[in-house]
């Protein structure tokens, strides 16, 4: 009797302004025990009629009993299953704030790489003495990519044109700090430049790409970001050699990727779609959007 | 004259120290690296007084390829942004140069290493000590000759003591290298590896039996048919982290 209130209980408590239901409950359940026992009783003891007048005569005074004992139950898991409840909610609702933290946290990181600005101002420091022209034009094209870092906003919609020229200033930059080697080469077709796409997404892509094929080895590198439309899907290709021996330098790739991948399905669903191919000695991400204009 | 070697991948990091240096005539440069490799070849092949060492390069780490030297030059590092590794230099007194820096900056820690001059070999050890332990260790640089191999952590299978050194097991063969026991086990992260015995630490995932073996021991049956022996209280910590 008492399993059956807490079970009841475990999958619907009423609102606060239905006790009744409760008391109603409990009364009902009262009722039925009440009814089992005294047959029961009545099939066992069959003549006794001294033991039989005593169950009618105890009647009100059993139910009583067995309300009280149904309520304190009812009450108490009622009471048990309500902090429970509670406990999930905070549990859930702490995670989700953790995870809001973690990308807000991403987001600044992403914006702001330190180890990027920071060498960044090396080099201009470096320069600043020796060719003092080169330090006044990275500081432009520093400047340029910061202020376009920050202006953007997550939800905002950009032309490809507009994300190559903000990417073009971050590739200039890593260009200064590392002339000798790196080579970026940019080929989209002509009608894909008015094509509509989220802003900075392709930025984490590139840094990606970066990464993996500058830091991680000292050979010349060459970056190759190709775009077209086919069948009305907008195709961005980025392309970057690769080295399977060092590859295991370099960390938190994996956010970059999931977190843009995130991004996507957010704004298009399944509509568009972010792959990674590692052939030989190069490494491509691939990403396909719906050609909007 | 004192010699100096500048191991750094970014040309213009190097020319900013090349042009504070240009003020020490006492100094000479006699080798510029791009990574770590170029830096071991030069090192010892110039013996060099000193070293400026960038932290984040290709291939291996500036820390890497400290461990890989059997006699480490006095270093003054140079980083960027390195947020694990600033507190371990600060705990071992260690000069580190904070990119972009200062001539005044520069010129301090120089004096600092003029005057002290000596090679703190134990200070190094200290410090690529906590550096290790601040992150667990994803992989292993060994030296093998003249060869220098990097081994993924998920490649090692078992680690063996064996004498001064430590026999590193992978599917492909035996490397060793020059470090403790104790070392190994602060270092590799405890859900993967465990200390069974003290001369054994495997990799958990590589283990496919546990049998008992005379009285109050164990041995383990790993992936590849080796025999590992379990000590009693390296069978309390194989239960503990298997959870079992």
């Amino acid at each position: 009797m008492c399993l059956t209130v807490s079970n009841n209980l475990k999958y619907y408590r009423p609102g606060k302004s239905r006790y009744a239901y409760l008391l109603v409950w409990c009364l009902a359940i009262s009722i039925v025990w009440l009814f089992i026992s005294f047959s029961l009783m009545n099939l066992v003891i069959t003549n006794n009629v001294a033991y039989l007048n005593f169950l009618i005569n105890t009647l009100v005074v059993r139910f009583g009993t067995g309300v009280l004992i149904t309520g304190c139950i009812a009450m108490l898991s009622w009471m048990w299953y309500n902090l429970q409840e509670q406990q999930d909610y905070e549990h859930r609702r702490a995670e989700a704030l953790k995870l809001a933290r973690d990308a807000e946290l991403y987001k600044l990181r992403q914006q702001f790489n330190p180890h990027f600005i920071f060498n960044s101002l090396n080099s201009i420091s470096a320069l600043s003495g020796s060719a003092p022209e080169k330090a006044r034009y990275m500081i432009q094209q520093l400047s340029d990519f910061l202020r376009g870092s920050i202006k953007k906003e997550e939800d905002v919609f950009i032309t490809l044109e507009e994300e190559l020229l903000h990417l073009n200033l971050y590739l200039e930059i890593e260009k200064v700090r590392f002339g000798h080697r790196l080579n970026s080469i940019i080929n989209v077709h002509e009608d894909t430049k008015d094509c509509l796409i989220p802003a900075l997404i392709l930025q984490p892509l590139v840094e990606n790409a970066i990464k993996f094929g500058l830091y991680g080895t000292t050979n010349k590198v060459e970056i190759l970001i190709k775009a077209n439309i086919e069948n009305s899907v907008l195709s961005i290709q980025i392309t970057n050699p690769y080295e399977e021996d060092s590859s295991s330098n370099i960390k938190g790739t994996g956010f970059g990727l999931s977190a843009t991948k995130r991004r996507l399905f957010l704004l298009y669903g399944s509509a568009a779609a972010l792959e990674s191919v590692k052939e030989e000695n190069k490494f491509m991400t691939s990403l396909k959007l719906p050609s909007n204009k | 004259m004192k010699k100096i070697i500048l191991i750094d991948d970014e040309p213009l990091a190097r020319l900013i120290l090349k042009e504070y240096l240009s003020t020490y005539p006492m100094l000479e440069i006699v080798a510029e690296c791009n990574d770590g490799f170029e830096g071991i070849k030069a090192i010892v092949e110039n013996k060099p007084d000193l070293i400026f060492l960038d932290i984040q390069m290709p291939k291996i780490s500036g820390f890497e390829m400290l461990e890989l030297l059997e006699q480490a030059p006095a270093v003054i590092f140079t980083t960027a942004f390195d947020e694990y590794a600033l507190k371990a230099f600060d705990e071992n007194a260690i000069d580190y140069l904070l990119k972009p820096f200062s001539k005044e900056r520069f010129d301090k820690a120089l004096k600092k290493w003029l005057e002290s001059s000596a090679v703190n070999n134990e200070g190094f050890e200290h410090l690529i000590n906590s550096v290790n332990q601040l992150q667990d260790k994803q992989r292993v640089v060994v030296k093998n000759g003249t060869k220098i191999r990097i081994i993924p952590v998920h490649e090692i299978m078992f680690f063996e003591a064996y004498d001064d050194f430590v026999k590193v097991h992978t599917a492909e063969g035996i490397f060793l290298k020059n470090k403790t026991m104790t070392y190994f086990e602060k270092t590799l992260s405890p859900l993967q590896f465990t200390r069974v015995h003290r001369s054994f630490i495997i990799k958990q995932d590589e283990i496919i039996k546990i049998e008992p073996f005379e009285k109050e021991s164990h041995v383990a049956i790993l992936r590849n048919g080796a025999r590992i022996p379990i000590s009693k209280s390296g069978y309390a910590k194989l239960k503990e982290s298997l959870g079992i």
